[in-house]
Parts: structure tokens; sequence; C-alpha cells
């Protein structure tokens, strides 16, 4: 936070510095005499600059004012920002597009100069999911479930059927709400076959997987498969139980 | 029967007559029809004094687990052991004569009982300029052999580090040019792959041929697995998930560089094997849809054409390393994965494993006449021991049992070791055994180590 207030001050101090110099050269030579035959009224207040830098930002992004008059007894700027000094720069975090003016004044009369600055639309709001309304990720994660295989077998078991239907209308929701999902299929294996014939093994567990979910209507070019053979197990106990849990094949998303 | 051929030979060559048979004692034999030798602790002058236990114990054992001698027992030597050439007596021992004592300074005094000993093998150490020098000969005991320099086979020099390393490299080498007299294939400089996941990943690691020099070959941080050699000994290639899926990947052996090699677009490319000339590949692809299937190709994936069409699980093709022309591999064509041979074009197919239990893991022998495998024979899945097969015969053999799990074997090019993986607690470490069973020793101790394949050429 100091760091950053600190680095704000030097980009002022820095504007200011190149504010003057500016002015110096915008006027070198002092500005001719005033067309002679002019009333005796003092003259106005001149702005010789009033700008917006940058002129374009998104909602929130600071952009700094500059300006320079000369004759003023008082200088204005809206938009809540006040009186200021005759040279100077503000930084302002417009929200929307915003036109501002600045207003100097002396006993002479009023000058005014105003910039606008150009508020971009902002990013699309980031979906607000609505509570009711799970994302992709969340139906991939809570509603596909798990396919579980016979040792040495890749089709997809008569008890599983019910699971297969279900993941079918899970995936064809899940590629509804995004066309742009991806799901890859894993094939597992228990671990006492050998990792060699286990990575053929899990190729036809996750194949096979595919090809039943595409006979039930989820579009095969949003499947991908890959084979872990029995390099990542869920569990390393050599009970039946955990070897019926890795012998699987799983959904997770495509990176 | 080759062994004898090649035995013949040698002796022959090297001057000896074969006495078969008649030195050897019931007793010390436990490698019938092997000769018997002989090494008399070598000592060491100077700073090779505390070197020599190492060296000689490096000696003993080599030739203890080799299956081409039988290793005579020190505790039957005669208390005088000549140490160099000079201390050696022409002559041959009277035990008939009264006041004879046999001294060991003539060669039968080798030959006799109780040491019984076909051959002597015997020498020095010493240190020079910072150095381990070994002096070490080999000789016949034959008594028909009339003169000490006919019966000396060879006298070389070792040198080594002035340290335990040193000492265990000079062991080693001496040892090998003993076994190299009966047609061992010298193992000294040879390398042994494998997977380590000691990094924190599956990794492919390199070490040498004893287990020194361990050090990993890949740094891909996901699972790297199933190396094999080419048979010059230059390329190891091997299945990576690095891209993805799991895909093949080639490496030169010395310095790591990726070499190129194009995988086909397939869920699988895995396992591969390389032809004898080192020159084209077989490898497993799903690239034509449905199981993975065999490919050949060139060493770089152009030139692919299929091999099998079987419509089952065809993985770790295996070219036989003598002819160039045939095949094993496993498959699923009839069930559970058994052991088929093939010819290079996939015609001629075989089964050639029992077809009980499940059968992988299959390793040719460098003479192509022996396979190597692991197999569930007679135990429930999971439960491997690695066997050796008469390929001619199909006779198998049984080279582990109650030792955990043991599998992928892979054989030595001396023919004479296999070295395994030995699962025989939560983790599996490398371990290396004689082609008859015995001798095992475990090569690692540190993570979880797998997958050894010898690879079949020097450094």
């Amino acid at each position: 936070m100091t760091k950053r207030s600190a680095s704000l001050t030097v980009t002022a101090a820095l504007a200011l510095f190149i504010a003057a110099g500016c002015h110096k050269k915008a006027a070198p030579p002092p500005p001719p005499p005033a067309p002679p035959p002019a009333a005796p009224a003092p003259e106005k207040p001149a702005i010789n600059f009033f700008t917006a830098e940058p002129s374009t930002v998104s909602s929130g992004q600071p952009v700094s004012l500059r300006w320079s008059v000369t004759g003023a007894s008082t200088t204005e700027i809206d938009n809540g920002i006040g009186q200021v000094s005759p040279n100077g720069s503000r930084f302002v975090n417009p929200t929307a597009t915003t036109t501002y003016a600045l207003t100097a004044t002396n006993p002479g009369g009023t000058t005014t100069s105003s910039v606008t600055v150009t508020v971009s639309a902002p990013p699309p709001p980031a979906p607000v999911p609505v509570q009711n309304q799970p994302t992709a990720a969340d139906i991939l994660a809570k509603q596909v479930q798990d396919l579980h295989f016979d040792y040495d077998k890749s089709d997809v078991r008569a008890e599983d059927q019910p699971v297969l239907q279900q993941d079918a209308t899970a995936l064809k929701q899940i590629f509804g709400l995004d066309p742009n999902f991806v799901v890859t299929i894993e094939g597992h294996c228990d671990e006492r076959g050998s990792a060699e014939y286990n990575l053929g093994l899990g190729d036809r567990r996750a194949s096979a997987t595919k090809d039943a979910l595409v006979g039930l209507g989820v579009p095969g070019d949003k499947l991908k498969t890959i084979s872990y053979g029995k390099e990542r197990p869920l569990c390393t106990d050599a009970t039946e139980d955990c070897y019926a849990r890795n012998r699987r094949a799983h959904f997770s998303a495509n990176q | 029967m080759r062994l004898t051929i090649i035995l013949s030979t040698v002796l022959a060559l090297s001057g000896f007559v074969w006495l078969s048979g008649q030195q050897i004692s019931g007793t010390i034999e436990n490698k019938a029809g092997k000769p018997i030798i002989a090494v008399p602790d070598f000592r060491g002058g100077g700073g090779a004094a505390g070197l020599m236990a190492a060296f000689n114990q490096t000696v003993a054992n080599d030739l203890q687990s080799s299956p081409l001698v039988n290793f005579a027992p020190k505790t039957q030597y005669p208390l005088q052991v000549p140490q160099q050439p000079s201390d050696l007596v022409p002559g041959v021992s009277q035990p008939g004569a009264r006041a004879y004592t046999p001294d060991g300074r003539r060669l039968t005094d080798w030959s006799l009982p109780p040491v019984s000993a076909n051959f002597l093998g015997l020498g020095y150490g010493a240190e020079d300029r910072g150095q381990l020098v070994v002096f070490g000969w080999f000789y016949s005991t034959a008594p028909t052999i009339p003169t000490l320099q006919q019966a000396q086979a060879f006298g070389k020099i070792y040198t080594a580090t002035l340290d335990q390393n040193g000492a265990v490299d000079a062991g080693h080498r001496y040892a090998a040019d003993i076994l190299a007299q009966f047609g061992g294939a010298s193992l000294v400089g040879t390398r042994i792959l494998f997977v380590s996941d000691r990094t924190g990943s599956k990794e492919i690691w390199v070490m040498n041929w004893d287990g020194t020099d361990q050090h990993a070959l890949t740094h891909y941080k996901t699972i790297s697995t199933f190396p094999s050699a080419s048979p010059d000994g230059r390329i190891v290639a091997f299945t990576s998930y690095a891209g993805g899926n799991p895909n093949l990947y080639f490496i030169s052996i010395d310095t790591g560089r990726k070499l190129p090699f194009y995988n086909q677009r397939a869920s699988l490319n895995a396992f591969v094997t390389f032809t004898p000339d080192s020159k084209r590949v077989i490898f497993s692809s799903t690239a034509g849809g449905g199981p993975p299937q065999l490919y050949m190709a060139n060493v770089d994936g152009s030139g692919l054409h299929r091999i099998t069409s079987s419509g089952a699980i065809e993985v770790e093709a295996k070219i036989n390393p003598k002819t160039g022309a045939d095949l094993v591999d496993v498959s699923g064509r009839t069930g559970m994965p058994q052991i088929y041979h093939m010819n290079l074009d996939g015609a001629d197919v075989s089964r050639v494993s029992a077809g009980t239990g499940e059968a992988t893991n299959p390793s040719w022998s460098p003479d192509g006449a022996h396979i190597a495998f692991a197999w569930t024979k007679g135990f429930e899945p999971g439960n491997y021991n690695v066997f050796v097969m008469d390929v001619a015969s199909q006779q198998t053999i049984q080279l582990t049992a109650n030792e955990g799990r043991n599998e992928n074997p892979g054989w030595a090019p001396d023919g004479a070791h296999i070295v395994y993986a030995s699962k025989r607690g939560r983790q599996s470490q490398i371990w290396v055994m004689n082609a008859d069973g015995t001798g095992k020793h475990a090569l690692t101790e540190s993570g979880s180590n797998e997958k050894p394949v010898w690879v079949n050429a020097e450094k």
C-alpha cells in the first residue's frame, strides 16, 4: 500500500513537471498583444490545455487529468473535484463515461473547457451462478459417476447400466450448458495384472465406456479417452474391495 | 552343449588340456561339470593394504555368483600361497612322498584334494603414485602341462582409484577376465535402465551393472515408464504422459537428448522393442482403433505398418535378438494374458506359455534359446514369479518363490544373469540373480524401483 501511494506521488510529481515543461513549450513567445481596439474590460482567463490521459479506459481504471490556466482567480473542475490550482493534475477513476468541465474565472469573465473520458463497457459480468443451476463442472463432479469393471474385463457390466444411463443424461446436460466442455474418460486397473497389459486394459475400459455413452446419444467428439493402467490407483490395499474400486472408468474435465 | 563347445575352443586356444571330470570332487561342485577355481586372498602394501579385503570379496562374489565356474572354499587352501609367478615352483606334487607337505607353491598343490581346483588365480596389490595397482595372474593347475609358462592363461595389471570403490572395480575386472576364459561375457561397463519414483514421480533412471552411479535420465515430472534399450546401447525408448496421453519418447542414453520419433495419433503408443540392427522398432498402438496392436516402424517412427489384427490386447513385443526374424509378445487373444510367438510379419502365431494363470513380461536370452518371464502359475492373480523357459522344449524352471511379487525379468548380456523387480513390501526394488536362480541380491533401496532392462552394450 505504501509502495503504491509512493509511486502515485512520484507519478503525480512527474506529471506536474511534464505539464510545466509543456506549458513552457506551448507558449514560448508571449501571447501577441490583444487586439488594440478592445474594450478596457479585463481579459478573461486563458485555458492553455485541459487533457485526460488516457481518454478511454475500462471501468475503475485511473485517468490523469492535467490542466494549465493563466490569469484565473479561481479554477474549478466539476464532478466533485472542486477548486484546483491553475496548473495541476489529478487522478480520477470514472466508472462510467464522464465529461469533466474546467471552469476558469476572473473579474473579466469565465472560460470553460471540457474533456470526456470514455469508459468502455466492462467485461461481461462473471456469470453469477444461479443457486439452482449448477455449472458443467458441478454436474461432472456430482452426477457423473465412475463405472466399474470385472477383473481383466472391459465391458460395461449389466448392473452398471443405470449408472451409465445417468452418466449419459448428465453428460448431455453438461454439453448443453457448455458447448466447449470436453470430458476425459480415464481407464484404470487394479494392481494385480502387469503394468504393461493393464495399460492396454485401461485403454479398453475407457474406450468401451465412450462407445456405450455414444450409443446413448452423448456426442463422441466431446469425449476423450486415456489409459492410466494401474499407475493412478485410488487405494493400494491388497483387498478385493480396493481392487474393485480401482477397476474403473473415471470422468474428468479435459484440461 | 553350446557352453561346452565354447569352453573347448577357449581352452584349446589357450593351450590347456581340459581333463574333464577328473578333478571335480562331488563335495564342492555345485555347478555340475563346471571348473573349480581357487583364488587365495591378494595382499597389498602401502595404501593398498586396507583395500584388498574389498578386492578379494568382490572377486569371490563374482566367481561364486557365476554359473560358469565353481569357487573353491578358501578354508581348504594351503597356508602358504603364491602371490606372484616367481613364488611358484615347477613340477608335480608328490603326495605319496614321505617328507612332502603341499605348501601351495606347486600348481598341483591346488589341483589335489582338498582344494581340487582346476585353476588358480593369484596376485597382489600395491600403491603406485596415488593409485591402486593390482597384479593378477591366472593359471591352470593341470599336472599334464609341462611348464609354468604354458600353464599361465593371463597376467594383467589393473589400475584403479586408491579407495574402496577402486578396489571393487579392480575386483570386478579381474573376475571378468577369469570368467572370459570360460566363455563368460563381461558385465563390466554394462548398465541397467529402470524406473524410479524417488524424485516424486516415475522417471527413467540408469545405473551401472553393479548398482553404482544411479541417476535419472528424464525429468518430466509425470509418469515415464516402460524403458527399453537399442541393442547398440545408444537409444533409450520409453513411454511417457508428458504430452497427455501415453506416447513414445526416444532419447540418447549418454546425453539424455531427445531423438526424433513420430508418434501415431492414438490414445496409446507404448512398449518399444528394437530389431538387432537398432534401426527399426515394434511397438503397441491404438492408431487403428480397437485394442492396442503391434506396429513396426523405422526408429524415427516413419514407414509404419501394422503387424497384428487380433482384436485383443497386444503388448510387450520382444524381437528375438538372435534371429531378428521372430518375436514374442503378450496377448489377451484367448482370455487371460499369455505369451505368444510369431514372425515379424505377424504370421505363424503360436502360444508358448502354458495357458494357465497370467504369463507376461517375456525377455529373450541373448542367444535366443531361453525366455525369462513372469507367471502366476499356481498362485492368485498378481502373485508373479520369474520363470525361464527353454524355447525349443518349452520346459520351464521357476527362479523365484516365496519372496514377494517378482516380475520384469531381463537378461544380462552374458546370458548368465537376470535382473528383475521384486516387491517384498510396499515398494519394489531391482534385484539381480544368476540365471539358475542363485545369488539373488538387491541393487536399489531408495524409493520404489521397477521395470529393469539390461543394456546389451558397454558404455
